[in-house]
């Protein structure tokens, strides 16, 4: 988050209120940017309107590409470069194949998701992370709208976050 | 959640009319496929099949020499093959079919019953919402179970060569050592001790559960739950091992010389699948009628991952059985899928083929994304699908070995599944009208009904 964007951090006490809040704020016609929580909260994307993850996409590719990989490596060794004659069956033994192409497709998909996971949401290895709100790591849940990217003014967003229970109201 | 319905269980009971008109339209299917299946019979008395037969005769003289060949290598088969052509009558097309929809439909219902004890002993709640569904299925054990008994009394020898005469005597033309030696396990008094007391415990059971679960609707409390848990506990340990020595039985026995430890496991597969296909379907076609309206997309979402989950699970164990054999490449074993991909005149080839389609890439692909599993129309073409790829699974499963080549698909068929299918269809509807649809008391329907994934 550079420090050039605008926020308003609504900080609540219980999930519950956060979740509810959000509807509330919303209805006034403020963009939520997002919420902050120190574990799921069940409805909570749904609430904020988060697009759904792109995840399984993902997952698919990277399984065709496993696939595909296990396969063209197996028919390359068994059948083109080095075939061996094994109990008098095909060197092209696909049935032979199968468990080790699943594997290669499991390999692939775990691997590539784990790490398209960890660059969309910047988790490298050695990143610091910058929570708005250090206590959102404990017992806190803060809503962080932008003003910036709101039509509402300042001053009625920070009505608003009150209006619908937020124990604080902070800029940053 | 908020959005939600707000249906409050405790003043609500919906019932399922079995309305005479849907009465009729279901005994008219029954009369059609009855009409088909005497046709069919009337045209296989003649020695004609429907077509299909007459088109593979040609080929006849050009696969013989294959069949020889696979035959060669077989070792031990050639006398199964030879003492089946013996026995061959016309009629044993017919009783080859009767055992097939038998042992199809009572997978059916027994999965049902499966169903319930497996949420039940699991304690899951999503499932409490459409419960009455699979429980009416048991029903149709009480037309399945004395038809299997029937035909293994009168018609027995048609479809076991186990059976046939003089195959355990030793002296006689018939004997065959293999079998004497299984005769131990594989003889007519024992089979049906086995079928008449484990079929009897899975009617018992499920009488008991439905009677508790009936009980809970007009008193309420979690007593009832935790009676049910009992028997649906007692249930699962019970088919844990009535189903796999049906397997054997009533299927795996067929090809008496073959033999496979993964059996059990595989007809339990294509069971289990096919009845969650069944369900899905009936819970569509009551919410058609406007029924079942509590029971939203996040349910039909649980059950279109477990209708693409278990066809995973049956490709998997048809899959490994297949691999086992194809890899170790021992002559007794191999003759099973030999004898379906290139005996008899290659007629089971297509089934064999299109069986894989139907039961592994279309549910594979159709059901992958979440958004298909939330729709309804998806739901429906995945679950008719997979219902006919399963059946084409248990008739590759049975026909090979009961018919050999001269089985096909004709009239006799068509005309015996949609008997079946109709009673079947009958059967449970009228047991459905016997009950809420939503089993209001059960301790875990607040929870069902605010299910969202």
């Amino acid at each position: 988050m550079s420090s050039t964007t605008n926020y308003i951090l609504g900080v609540y006490d219980d999930e519950d209120e956060v979740l509810h809040a959000v509807t509330a704020v919303k209805a006034k016609g403020i963009k939520v940017e997002d919420v902050y929580s120190p574990f799921p909260i069940h409805g909570l994307d749904v609430a904020v309107g988060h697009a759904r993850t792109r995840l399984p996409i993902a997952a698919f590719m990277f399984g065709t590409l496993g696939l595909i990989c296990a396969l063209s490596l197996i028919s390359y060794t068994m059948v083109f470069d080095w075939p061996i004659n094994i109990g008098g069956k095909d060197f092209f033994a696909l049935p032979n194949w199968i468990p080790v192409t699943f594997e290669g497709t499991v390999l692939f998909t775990a691997f590539g998701l784990v790490t398209t996971f960890c660059i969309s949401n910047d988790l490298w290895p050695g990143n610091k992370a910058v929570p708005l709100d250090i206590r959102t790591t404990d017992d806190k849940f803060v809503m962080a709208i932008n003003v910036d990217k709101n039509k509402v003014s300042a001053a009625d967003i920070k009505k608003a976050l009150k209006d619908s229970g937020a124990v604080e109201v902070n800029v940053k | 959640m908020a959005g939600h319905s707000h249906f409050s269980p405790a003043n609500v009971e919906e019932h399922f009319e079995f309305s005479s008109e849907g009465k009729k339209r279901i005994i008219y299917a029954f009369i059609a496929g009855l009409a088909a299946l005497l046709l069919g019979i009337y045209l296989l008395s003649k020695g004609e099949s429907g077509g299909h037969e007459v088109a593979n005769a040609g080929h006849e003289a050009v696969k013989a020499g294959h069949e020889a060949a696979a035959e060669h290598v077989s070792g031990g088969a050639v006398s199964h093959q030879a003492s089946a052509e013996e026995h061959y009558d016309w009629t044993n097309r017919i009783w080859a079919n009767v055992w097939l929809n038998a042992v199809f439909f009572t997978g059916i219902a027994v999965v049902g019953m499966f169903f319930v004890s497996l949420q039940y002993l699991t304690k899951s709640g999503w499932s409490s919402v459409m419960k009455r569904v699979p429980e009416a299925f048991p029903k149709f054990l009480y037309i399945t179970l004395p038809i299997l008994i029937a035909v293994f009394i009168f018609k027995g020898d048609v479809i076991f060569h186990w059976m046939h005469h003089g195959v355990t005597e030793v002296g006689s033309e018939n004997y065959d050592k293999i079998i004497a030696g299984k005769s131990g396990y594989l003889n007519k008094s024992f089979f049906l001790i086995r079928l008449v007391v484990f079929g009897g415990l899975w009617i018992l059971l499920w009488k008991m559960l439905r009677k508790k679960s009936l009980e809970e609707d007009l008193n309420g409390g979690t007593e009832y739950f935790n009676q049910l848990v009992k028997i649906g506990t007692a249930f699962i340990v019970i088919f844990g091992a009535s189903s796999s020595i049906f397997a054997w039985d009533w299927v795996m026995s067929i090809d008496t010389h073959w033999f496979s430890t993964m059996f059990g496991w595989y007809m339990f597969a294509s069971w289990h699948v096919t009845t969650y296909a069944v369900i899905v379907l009936t819970i569509l076609y009551l919410k058609d009628k406007g029924l079942m309206s509590y029971v939203n997309e996040n349910h039909l979402h649980d059950l279109g991952k477990f209708m693409f989950a278990f066809s995973i699970f049956w490709t998997y164990v048809w899959f490994e059985q297949f691999l086992l054999i194809y890899y170790a490449n021992l002559p007794e074993e191999t003759i099973y899928f030999i004898e379906r991909w290139e005996g008899h005149n290659k007629i089971y080839k297509t089934s064999e083929i299109l069986m894989v389609l139907l039961n592994f890439f279309f549910p594979f692909l159709v059901l992958m994304t979440r958004d298909a599993k939330r729709t309804r129309l998806f739901l429906k073409i995945a679950a008719f699908m997979i219902i006919v790829g399963h059946y084409i699974d248990f008739y590759q499963m049975i026909m090979p070995g009961v018919v050999g080549k001269h089985g096909g698909y004709g009239l006799v068929e068509f005309g015996m599944v949609t008997v079946f299918a109709s009673a079947f269809i009958y059967i449970i509807s009228d047991e459905l009208t016997k009950a809420s649809l939503v089993a209001k008391n059960h301790p875990f329907l607040p929870e069902a009904l605010h299910h969202d994934i």
